[in-house]
């Protein structure tokens, strides 16, 4: 299978490089590979969500470890997407205890109103839909993470209203 | 009305805020701690206080911490464990979002026992937003002088971070999260060393679930053998429990240990009944784990005892009758929850998380998923059952950690008591094809139509 080298455009805002900094000063001097993961959501969150294998490459630079050692952590845990995504990233809750109150239902609702399959991301490269792992929110379902935050007790109005408050730009996706 | 000594003040309006967390008694027993008592006495409070980890395992939190290697001179670290993941749990965030000085405060009361000058909380990174509240509440305690160096004059040091993690369910496990606060990918440890001689950055390090942390400062602030007076035998205290499902009333509950599962189902204080007309099935008391039980199991023990909301109680009849109290994911079915689906999705979420170190897990929740979803899908052959059963218990007691015992034991657990829903799936597949979702109708129906 070919794989699609997607690329993205680096920008280490001044802004950005203070946060890392700061990240990194959590640590003891010698232990500045424990601000890895830290480091990865920041930067990410900074970069429309995603790491390319060059920011993976810069990210290593800067903590001063090998770039094997941020590619296997980025392949390891599922919030690090290795390729872009879409500007809302609705991420529902899919095991059990969600779907006991109609997680799937909804989230089949979703995908049908934004045109998409579960994991795909729209043309407009606005809404992603996505199914994840339990994400501690289960008397709160169904629900769903989109950026920092967590949307529940949903329902099917309130995914209309929120698809419409995305497009209008009125959802904060990450808290800064 | 049981005692409250986690959440009794959090609807204390602005108790998120320093000021008002410290005009409502906060931060005492930072004092009590520093000024009158020597970290040891901190340790023997909490050990008189009967005080189990709150995680799921149940280990006395006092032993655990006269464990740490307080001679080989090496800093010590105190590492709060709030990588919540376990399904049906969702206690911590809850504790953490609305009173978040209160782990603050039993951080630096716990560091503080335990001879720690850096100490983190690791939060599971889906919970961002509380990430954000945890810092600001950090920043709020060192401005107030009890973070940083010579906290009140005592000469004791204590720096204390939030650290988040980024989606894996085994950073639970706490060598797995060690090697995670380390940058690492979430494997966990073989064990020996424990992390109180061996831990973070091969430091001595005790790592302790939220609610166990933030239960520390109301025992300084009282005594151990005062919190040891609530509860039964060696279930002391008050448990937080997480409850969700077909129940009428979802959420947080702080209850008294002891209190009987029958009124924590149906008292208005409690859940409240079910969410439906529809009778209670199956429950699952201490998140996706432990073992499943059947309506005839949950409010009586097999020996016709009342079934109470202890650890021993929960596992009464160990785990042919009984289940576990675990981390207090309560998770209530009624009876149009179809147990094969359920049992195939928590397999599915045990193969997700799986770090893939041991083969027996690896492989094994793969397996299960596969053979439980063609079950449930309408492709199950009559040797699926004896075949599962096979692979659970070849996972069982093979792995490093844990995660490969708590997946082999929902699925003998579901066999164990639901046994005829899996051969009706498997000999009437024409009735549960093309069914996508949990059943939306009553199986007993399915069952006779």
């Amino acid at each position: 299978m070919e794989r699609t080298h997607y690329k993205q455009e680096i920008n280490m805002t001044e802004t950005l490089m203070n946060r890392i900094n700061e990240l990194i000063s959590h640590y003891p001097e010698d232990k500045r590979k424990s601000a890895l993961l830290p480091v990865l959501h920041e930067v990410q969150d900074a970069h429309d969500n995603w790491l390319s294998i060059e920011l993976m490459n810069k990210v290593a630079e800067i903590i001063q470890i090998k770039p094997i050692e941020v590619y296997e952590v980025v392949s390891f845990y599922t919030m690090y997407n290795q390729k872009p995504v879409g500007k809302y990233m609705f991420e529902f809750c899919t095991t059990s205890p969600c779907c006991l109150n109609g997680a799937e239902d909804l989230m089949d609702y979703t995908c049908e109103k934004l045109g998409v399959n579960p994991g795909e991301t729209t043309a407009d490269g606005n809404f992603t839909v996505v199914g994840v792992q339990c994400l501690g929110a289960c008397g709160y379902a169904p629900m769903m993470q989109l950026g920092d935050f967590y949307k529940e007790n949903l329902n099917e109005e309130k995914i209309d209203q929120l698809i419409a408050d995305c497009k209008n730009d009125k959802i904060i996706v990450h808290d800064k | 009305m049981s005692q409250k000594i986690l959440l009794d003040k959090i609807n204390v309006p602005g108790i998120k805020t320093y000021d008002v967390y410290r005009a409502n008694g906060g931060y005492a027993s930072v004092e009590k701690a520093l000024k009158t008592l020597t970290p040891d006495e901190v340790v023997e409070e909490v050990k008189t206080s009967g005080l189990r980890g709150r995680g799921g395992a149940g280990f006395p939190a006092g032993m655990k911490w006269s464990f740490i290697d307080k001679k080989s001179g090496k800093p010590r670290h105190l590492v709060c464990n709030a990588d919540e993941s376990e399904p049906g749990t969702f206690k911590d965030r809850y504790l953490m979002e609305f009173i978040p000085h209160l782990l603050i405060e039993g951080m630096i009361t716990s560091s503080y026992a335990l001879g720690a000058n850096l100490s983190y909380i690791y939060i599971r990174g889906e919970y961002m937003w509380v990430y954000k509240i945890l810092e600001k509440a950090i920043n709020e305690a060192k401005a107030a002088g009890f973070l940083g160096k010579n906290i009140l004059g005592s000469g004791y040091d204590l720096e204390l971070y939030v650290h988040c993690g980024a989606g894996a369910y085994i950073c639970g496990e706490e060598t797995a999260l060690i090697e995670s606060l380390e940058g690492k990918r979430g494997n966990p440890r073989i064990k020996p060393p424990f992390p109180a001689i061996s831990g973070l950055w091969a430091n001595p390090t005790v790592v302790n679930n939220v609610e166990t942390i933030a239960t520390v400062p109301w025992i300084i602030n009282n005594s151990g053998a005062d919190y040891a007076k609530i509860g039964i035998g060696r279930s002391t205290g008050t448990k937080l429990i997480s409850a969700s499902g077909h129940v009428k009333n979802p959420g947080v509950y702080e209850i008294e240990l002891g209190l009987s599962v029958y009124e924590f189902m149906n008292s208005d204080e409690y859940l409240g009944g079910m969410s439906s007309d529809r009778p209670l099935k199956a429950f699952v008391p201490g998140g996706s784990s432990v073992p499943v039980l059947p309506a005839n199991l949950i409010y009586k023990t097999a020996n016709g005892e009342d079934r109470l909301m202890t650890y021993e109680s929960l596992s009464d009849g160990g785990f042919a009758t009984g289940s576990m109290l675990g981390s207090g994911g309560f998770i209530v079915y009624n009876d149009t929850a179809c147990i094969v689906r359920n049992t195939w999705n928590f397999s599915r979420f045990y193969h997700h998380e799986s770090c893939g170190q041991c083969s027996p897990c690896r492989e094994g929740t793969g397996w299960m998923e596969k053979v439980l979803h063609r079950i449930e899908n309408g492709h199950g052959r009559e040797e699926d059952i004896e075949l599962l059963l096979s692979i659970q218990s070849k996972i069982e007691g093979n792995t490093i950690c844990p995660l490969g015992d708590a997946a082999a034991w929902p699925v003998a657990a579901a066999i164990r008591h639901f046994r005829e829903e899996f051969e009706y799936h498997i000999r009437f597949p024409e009735k549960i094809k093309n069914r996508d979702h949990f059943v939306a109708e009553p199986f007993s129906k399915v069952i006779m139509s």
